[in-house]
């Protein structure tokens, strides 16, 4: 470390905490809300979520088809490249294992894309093994519009952009490509704790 | 990947503090000499990082306030009580203080000034800087763009850039202002006396045939109206570009 602040003390560190927050972020209790555009407005008549691209038999389901899938309630902390972090989050949804179940595909990638038009790339490792869900309640609360309502993907490990709002299916593909921030300079990967914000990190 | 590789990492660089400008009594303005600065389009922010003589840092993001023409880089600062690096930015820092930062970031809340779209662009408090960057660049390239801008304030007080807004506005080139002031109106206040709303976005923005690009800036449930009435009002989705300031920021 070469530079200092001058003046420059900061808050008190908590240090119960400071384990479980990633290098330039600091922790809120309340719930910020981020994105580019307007919040797309989503009947739940309409509602879909499909599973597609390198795959024989796409799936997709209903609202009322997805809320029959087996769901589970998570507790994690999220990080969000705005500098936030939010420790014990609580959320239910379908674990993203159970949406792939059966699914035979040679694809390494998912584009996870959204209404709205909102895309975002991730590894096909890190929305297996119960790393990722598509989560439809937060607080025990149905999901609100603002926050990625009715459904958003949840992948606590990485960056909260990751976590695509509005989700309507995952794309399997086989070649890495970014997705919406990932071409407007953030992160291809975004892992919070080696500080992956931006290109280049 | 190929473009992360060309690109590089965006290097934390250390910026000269050449000028201070208390905009309103809880806002300033930073004006930085940064030596390697690469550029910058206007919308785009900085990452600002604060480090302790103990090694604790913080960090947090600012929109950027200068035109890309302009030689020293400005940031608008909001002081927040019971934040951690905007008290500092507000308060401790002095001129010839260097500040720690990396950037320019965010490839999408921007205005190039390259296309004959007019702008409508609505701000609440704070949410104003990164459109001041556009009024800025639009300014310094004589860019004929007719522009409006829709501006909410707690009190006349609470206007950021009041004169240079007023500057522009007076220039007679296309750029108008329409202030509303939510809290508290001076004695012979014309301006709105009220939140933004649909009628106000009827009245000051610009009809659908004209295309517009709308650029939307502040507080969440303030956005989050602006936006939804924009939608309802029957522009389409991609051409409004949102950004949001919350309390929460430090």
């Amino acid at each position: 470390m070469s530079f200092i602040s001058r003046g420059f003390r900061g808050k008190k560190r908590d240090t119960a905490t400071s384990s479980r927050v990633p290098p330039g972020q600091y922790v809120v209790t309340d719930f910020p809300v981020l994105s580019a555009g307007p919040t797309p407005r989503v009947g739940l008549a309409e509602w879909t979520f499909v599973v597609e691209g390198e795959i024989d038999e796409p799936k997709k389901w209903t609202w009322e088809e997805f809320r029959k899938l087996p769901a589970e309630e998570v507790t994690k902390d999220i990080h969000c490249v705005t500098k936030w972090t939010k420790l014990d989050t609580v959320w239910k949804g379908v674990s993203v294992d159970t949406i792939l179940e059966g699914v035979e595909t040679a694809a390494e990638f998912v584009m996870a894309f959204s209404y709205g038009g909102y895309t975002t790339n991730l590894p096909l490792e890190d929305v297996s093994g119960g790393k990722a869900w598509v989560a439809y309640e937060f607080d025990g609360q149905p999901l609100h519009p603002e926050h990625g309502g009715p459904a958003r993907l949840l992948v606590p490990h990485l960056y909260f952009w990751k976590s695509a709002k509005w989700v309507r299916g995952l794309r399997l593909i086989n070649k890495d490509e970014p997705g919406f921030w990932e071409s407007n300079g953030y992160n291809m990967y975004g892992d919070p704790w080696r500080e992956q914000r931006y290109w280049g990190d | 990947m190929a473009r992360t590789a060309v690109l590089g990492r965006l290097e934390w660089q250390l910026g000269n503090v050449a000028e201070l400008v208390q905009e309103t009594p809880r806002v300033a303005s930073l004006v930085l000499d940064v030596p390697e600065w690469q550029g910058h389009l206007a919308g785009q922010h900085v990452d600002v990082r604060l480090t302790a003589d103990d090694g604790y840092q913080a960090e947090r993001s600012y929109s950027i306030a200068s035109a890309p023409e302009e030689a020293r880089l400005g940031i608008t600062v909001e002081r927040l009580d019971d934040g951690e690096v905007s008290p500092y930015l507000v308060g401790e820092v002095r001129k010839g203080d260097k500040i720690e930062l990396r950037g320019p970031i965010g490839g999408y809340f921007v205005w190039r000034g390259d296309d004959d779209r007019p702008l409508l662009l609505v701000a609440g408090g704070s949410g104003v800087v990164p459109l001041m960057a556009m009024i800025r660049h639009r300014s310094a390239i004589k860019s004929p763009t007719p522009t409006r801008l829709l501006y909410s304030s707690r009190s006349q007080d609470d206007i950021i850039y009041r004169a240079e807004l007023d500057a522009f506005s007076a220039a007679g080139d296309g750029f108008t202002v329409a202030h509303c002031l939510t809290r508290m109106q001076p004695p012979g206040w014309r301006g709105y006396a009220r939140r933004i709303d649909r009628a106000m976005l009827e009245e000051v923005g610009w009809p659908k045939p004209q295309n517009p690009i709308m650029f939307v800036c502040g507080p969440t449930p303030m956005v989050e109206g602006v936006a939804g009435h924009l939608v309802d009002m029957g522009f389409d989705a991609s051409s409004i570009k949102t950004e949001r300031f919350g309390p929460t920021g430090g």
